[in-house]
């Protein structure tokens, strides 16, 4: 019993301890002229479901939730936020290259008809950042159109 | 007195967790960074096997480098080829190697002989070619092939500015992903896009000298 105690205590503690540990936060108030809402004629539905399904990880400005500031959550959302930015940022749309910005559309395409994005631990809190089956095309419907236009 | 022994004891622990779990980071750093040690070796054995010749010159002068296969185009195609053949081999695991391979053979592309509009073109397709090389390096088949897509039109872009010694063949096959076009040495077709499942779908659709 005194072990059992001893142990949830430790974990305790642990927890605890591991809520001081630093994380970056990916917050910035300034859009610059470069995001891709700003270079292209972005209609409104397209631009929402966008801001909301993707900016999260592939901007500069993360849409914090209230449970982030829990560890060891905030670890896990720093390094998906991390790796969304490296392969895609919205908020440097206009530095890329004509080449990369078709092969990023691309690849926009292959991952929303796969269902890999927006990823699946993501929807599952943000309900409203899931595609139905009617969004998902007029999105690619789009995005293809803008391919073919660049 | 118990008490201050419960008192030491948990703040001891409380610096051990954050000791272990700070340590726990950057061991998986070092970890990363042997791993990709490993690859890299791995890589090189690779570009000895395939450019046996230009081992060695490592240090030496640039003009050599470019003559003898490191830093030239002949070497980027030679370690796209190999990737191609492991996809329509569906190899998985092979293909990952060579997708590591090829971007570093991209990465190492010397571009100082040609012009400065060239120059900007080139720098744009291999940056854009070494992300799809990076993410076959990375992915499951399905996706690797996805990628092999773009790729392929990065290299022909490539192909059209720096040449080749060698007749390459352009393959389409009109079946995959709204039709797709590959590279290859030889006139057969053998596609990297299905592979076993329909190895000989496609046409040759132009021969690049």
């Amino acid at each position: 019993m005194k072990i059992v105690k001893i142990i949830a205590l430790i974990l305790v503690v642990a927890f605890v301890g591991i809520q001081f540990m630093p994380t970056e936060r990916n917050k910035n108030d300034i859009v610059p002229p470069t995001d891709f809402m700003l270079v292209n004629d972005v209609p409104n539905d397209i631009k929402n479901k966008l801001q909301i399904s993707c900016y999260d990880c592939h901007s500069n400005n993360t849409q914090y939730p209230w449970y982030n500031k829990v560890q060891p959550v905030a670890w896990f959302l720093e390094n998906h936020i991390k790796n969304g930015k490296a392969e895609l940022n919205f908020n440097e749309w206009g530095d890329y290259s004509n080449r990369r910005k078709k092969s990023k559309l691309t690849s926009i395409i292959n991952q929303i008809e796969d269902g890999e994005m927006p990823l699946a631990s993501y929807t599952f809190i943000h309900k409203d950042a899931a595609f139905s089956k009617a969004e998902k095309r007029e999105l690619i419907q789009w995005v293809e159109q803008l391919k073919d236009s660049i | 007195m118990s008490k201050l022994k419960l008192v030491l004891g948990v703040v001891a622990i409380t610096f051990i967790t954050l000791t272990a779990v700070s340590c726990k980071d950057a061991k998986n750093e070092k970890n990363n960074s042997t791993d990709h040690h490993s690859e890299m070796n791995m890589d090189e054995d690779h570009s000895k096997m395939k450019h046996d010749n230009s081992d060695g010159h490592h240090d030496g002068e640039k003009k050599e480098m470019a003559m003898n296969g490191n830093g030239t185009s002949q070497a980027i195609l030679n370690d796209y080829f190999s990737l191609k053949d492991a996809l329509v081999a569906d190899d998985n695991a092979k293909a990952k190697n060579l997708g590591a391979v090829l971007a570093t053979s991209l990465g190492s592309l010397d571009i100082s002989k040609y012009s400065e509009e060239e120059k900007s073109e080139l720098k744009e397709i291999v940056e854009d070619a070494v992300e799809h090389a990076e993410h076959i390096s990375e992915s499951e088949m399905d996706h690797q092939r996805e990628h092999f897509k773009t790729l392929s039109k990065d290299i022909t872009d490539m192909v059209a500015i720096t040449g080749t010694k060698a007749t390459l063949y352009e393959q389409f096959c009109p079946m995959y992903d709204g039709g797709s076009t590959w590279l290859s040495m030889s006139k057969d077709i053998k596609n990297p896009y299905y592979g076993g499942k329909m190895l000989t779908c496609g046409k040759v659709q132009k021969e690049i000298n």
